[in-house]
């Protein structure tokens, strides 16, 4: 078993934090992961991008030029890397603020209104949690409870109190994500 | 004893746990992307209150390696951090280090260049590396992680191999190695050295005078060029006995290689995926990975070279190692080179294209 997956968007949506957890929820199965973001003069409302292989395996390269999965959260994301998904893989977007959808017909594209559902939770920081919460749902990589364990290995203790609040913000997620092909 | 945790970090983040865990006496450094978290980790960890290892955000990058220097002339474990633009202040530092033959820790997470360059990911510094980098005949002992693991791991042996040789070590990774997360398993806690200890093992450094020997003198200075010269055989006849004893490689896939990429740090993880690519397609490709910069595997690769049809040199820069690989190669085989620069970093599938048009179609 072997997962490539990009996840990109704009500084401050809690890009690299989500692949962190993702990272970590899959280590503790026992599986072996990398994370490696973009780093560069990063800012709020900057892009932002991390790429996150899930293995059995040994892996090789951090740096990929394609994906089997990518979850998209921008429109300069999308265009930068819709073309770069394997023939036979996953999209998954946002919709809020995209105004070119993907065309490619090769590939499954699902949709999740993840920023509207954060807005209804009067939580914008939830957002993140809502998109793992669905890419959780179609790619199984790991298990719920996993994930809230990776949370509480990864936020400081301060923020413990917050992990209810993700717990529901997963679950959300994997209930509104849905096939658009 | 405890059951090994296995955690998930930044290599920069290993690095600093990994000081803070061997022993380590003093760090001193000054912030730099894309190592910054190095010196962050270490005062969010405060090992001042714990093993009493000090933490000191110096002034700047000639004020660190000073400061490496005296540690390291009293004995101390010590290290500093730092890149590619910060590594290039310290190299008058490193130069007085290696004459007045004190141990010490260099960590380079390279950036691209010259000159201020980028922030992102470069392997351009493997000649300041592995030339010495500051003045006078000299040479550093260069180990080069390819992983988070490696990171960790290589904080004690490099401290190790700097005080066995009394010499510079240096780890020289780059921003893919310092940035990416991995699992990691931690190396277990070890003391710090007591003054007594030091006294023992260092009996060269200078922690007082006691009654019962000479001054121990520290210096690289030596006016008298007859006893300079002497000074540098006898650097010389160490380099040569660290060439035959610490050379260290790793070879992935060769018995059957027709093709063999050199490639170290990140590189070579990148390489790892080329082959997985070749092998694919039916051509038989392996890796030939230096953990040792210097000194070099030189052997390995001129034996190497008997049975290939072609070696390509894959480094981030503009092709540097491949002077050390050609001389190993003495002919032997063509020796071809890829790579990018100013920060970017290829693609596997780049590399396989060169491989191909540089080699394989030749």
């Amino acid at each position: 078993m072997k997962e490539e997956i990009i996840i990109a968007g704009f500084g401050g949506q809690g890009v690299l934090s989500m692949g962190k957890i993702l990272a970590y929820a899959a280590l503790m199965e026992g599986k072996e992961v990398s994370w490696m973001p973009s780093y560069g003069p990063e800012q709020r409302g900057g892009t932002a991008n991390v790429t996150i292989i899930v293995s059995d395996e040994r892996i090789s390269s951090p740096i990929l030029s394609t994906y089997d999965t990518a979850i998209i959260l921008n429109q300069p994301s999308l265009d930068r890397f819709e073309q770069q998904i394997k023939p036979g893989g996953t999209l998954i977007y946002d919709s809020y603020g995209i105004t070119t959808p993907p065309t490619r017909e090769d590939i499954s594209i699902y949709r999740i209104e993840a920023m509207e559902a954060a807005a209804e939770m009067q939580n914008a920081k939830a957002f993140n949690m809502i998109v793992l919460g669905g890419l959780l749902k179609i790619h199984p990589l790991a298990e719920l409870d996993n994930v809230l364990l990776a949370l509480r290995k990864t936020l400081p203790e301060r923020h413990h109190k917050l992990i209810p609040v993700n717990e529901a913000a997963l679950r959300k997620g994997m209930e509104i994500i849905y096939p658009v092909r | 004893m405890a059951k090994e945790e296995i955690v998930l970090m930044k290599g920069n983040e290993a690095i600093a746990h990994a000081a803070i865990r061997c022993g380590c006496d003093g760090y001193f450094g000054y912030p730099i992307t894309p190592q910054s978290e190095v010196l962050e980790t270490l005062a969010a960890e405060e090992p001042w209150k714990t093993t009493g290892m000090v933490v000191l955000q110096a002034e700047s990058e000639v004020a660190s390696i000073n400061m490496v220097y005296g540690g390291g002339a009293a004995g101390k474990r010590v290290m500093t951090s730092s890149s590619s633009p910060g590594v290039a202040l310290m190299q008058e530092g490193i130069s007085y280090m290696a004459g007045a033959e004190i141990p010490g820790l260099i960590v380079n997470v390279q950036r691209g260049g010259p000159g201020l360059g980028t922030i992102q990911p470069s392997q351009s510094d493997y000649f300041q590396a592995t030339r010495g980098g500051g003045n006078g005949d000299y040479n550093v002992i260069v180990l080069a992680p390819a992983s988070v693991q490696e990171m960790a791991d290589f904080v004690d042996l490099s401290f190790e191999l700097a005080f066995k040789y009394r010499n510079p070590a240096m780890i020289l990774s780059d921003g893919v190695i310092g940035q990416m997360m991995e699992k990691v398993v931690l190396p277990p806690f070890k003391p710090r050295r007591t003054e007594e200890e030091v006294e023992k093992e260092c009996p060269w450094a200078a922690i007082g005078k006691k009654k019962h020997r000479a001054p121990n003198i520290i210096t690289s200075l030596e006016l008298e060029p007859h006893h300079m010269e002497e000074k540098n055989l006898h650097l010389q006849a160490k380099y040569q006995e660290i060439r035959e004893k610490e050379v260290r490689y790793e070879e992935i896939l060769c018995d059957d290689a027709d093709y063999v990429i050199v490639a170290f740090g990140s590189a070579s993880r990148i390489a790892q995926k080329v082959i997985e690519l070749c092998r694919e397609e039916g051509l038989k490709v392996g890796l030939l990975r230096p953990i040792t910069l210097w000194p070099f595997p030189s052997k390995e690769i001129h034996e190497l070279s008997k049975h290939v049809k072609g070696i390509l040199s894959f480094e981030i820069n503009a092709g540097q190692m491949i002077e050390d690989i050609r001389l190993a190669v003495e002919g032997n085989a063509p020796v071809a080179y890829y790579g990018r620069m100013g920060g970017i970093v290829p693609t596997p599938e780049e590399v396989v294209e060169a491989l191909k048009k540089e080699l394989i179609m030749k």
